[in-house]
């Protein structure tokens, strides 16, 4: 067998399926399992997706949050089994594939992402529930007049 | 199960895996194995114990016949890379049996050895990690040299022996000891190690069975006074 399909074969073991699709600048929980001891626990991480990096086993993706005032950022392994589930809690229109410029912004300006697809996320909130395994991307209705 | 310590392959590539704690491990993946067991040495017949091990494929045209004479004799097609596991006793293996990855079940370390990649000829802070010199300060052309070469006068009768010089680097046989094991895959004969390992990707390797981990068992076998 090649060396490219040996490879893919150990790489395809460790990827993990069934996670909610995401994007940059949506904001989402990322569920996270500690071990303390013999115990284990969930914590939760939320954000805004700022950048995402790499593919295949390699790929991470970085969220940051503001704990008051001090910008907080955490890069994950996409893959990694020490996240539970990755929730997505709202869909950001974004024009940049890093939002680096986001670090430069404290309190509201930070914001600056919209919610794709406001009437959507108005309506019924579909995105504020727990998603099972299968996810569809939300598929935004176009802003009237976004730019306007 | 085979006798062997040791089994020959050839590097895939390096990757990542996640361990149990969820950490990110780089490792390296090797195809090691089937190999045929092509000739079995003994003490009367050859003065040690080995086996004969061949991995891999090749075209039976670009086979010389005395060698083609050979594989045939063990049953196995021509391959390319033929090499010797050495043993401590008599080996229980049989001419035309197969080595496969599956003698490194429950085995925690391993020594690769391979063919390190050639850097062609190399100075002495290339190849020895010397100290460069200064920059500045009125330093004539003497930037990478190598610097003084020892005393010669009354107590050495010239150039020290062994001083590191430059020369050719890599392309040399280069072991690694006490390389991790991560995973094992009888399946598609890889193994999964810890670390990287000399050679590129796609070159020959040996995997032995590591010597630090059987002199540290042998000494706890030991009686204790």
């Amino acid at each position: 067998m090649s060396r490219n399909k040996l490879m893919q074969i150990v790489e395809s073991t460790q990827l993990t399926k069934g996670r909610d699709v995401f994007n940059i600048g949506d904001t989402v929980d990322i569920h996270v399992k500690i071990v303390e001891g013999d115990k284990q626990r969930i914590q939760i991480f939320t954000g805004t997706v700022i950048s995402m990096n790499g593919h295949g086993t390699n790929a991470s993706f970085t969220v940051r949050r503001l704990v008051g005032a001090q910008g907080v950022e955490r890069v994950f392994p996409l893959h990694s089994p020490s996240i539970d589930k990755i929730e997505v809690k709202r869909r950001g229109r974004v024009r940049r594939s890093k939002l680096y410029y986001l670090r430069d912004r404290i309190g509201k300006a930070t914001k600056v992402t919209e919610k794709r697809g406001l009437a959507l996320a108005t309506s019924d909130a579909p995105n504020d529930d727990p998603r099972g395994e299968a996810v569809k991307p939300v598929q935004a209705p176009k802003k009237p007049s976004a730019d306007a | 199960m085979s006798s062997a310590t040791g089994i020959l392959g050839r590097k895939v590539g390096m990757t990542q895996v996640f361990n149990e704690a969820g950490l990110r491990v780089g490792v390296t993946v090797l195809e090691v194995g089937p190999c045929k067991v092509l000739q079995v040495k003994d003490v009367e017949n050859d003065g040690y114990y080995a086996l004969q091990l061949g991995f891999g494929e090749k075209k039976e045209k670009n086979t010389s016949k005395p060698l083609q004479g050979h594989f045939a004799k063990a049953g196995a097609k021509p391959a390319p890379y033929v090499g010797e596991i050495r043993l401590a006793a008599a080996a229980e293996d049989k001419q035309g049996e197969e080595v496969t990855v599956s003698i490194f079940e429950g085995v925690q370390k391993v020594d690769v050895t391979g063919t390190s990649k050639g850097k062609g000829f190399a100075g002495t802070i290339k190849r020895y990690n010397f100290q460069r010199q200064r920059a500045t300060h009125g330093n004539s052309k003497n930037h990478r040299t190598l610097g003084s070469l020892g005393r010669h006068m009354s107590i050495n009768k010239g150039v020290p022996k062994g001083k590191k010089m430059p020369g050719h680097m890599g392309n040399a046989k280069v072991t690694v000891q006490g390389l991790k094991v991560v995973k094992i895959d009888p399946d598609n004969h890889l193994l999964l190690i810890e670390g990287a390992i000399p050679g590129p990707n796609g070159g020959f390797v040996v995997v032995n069975k590591s010597i630090q981990e059987k002199v540290r068992k042998d000494k706890e076998k030991r009686p204790k006074y």
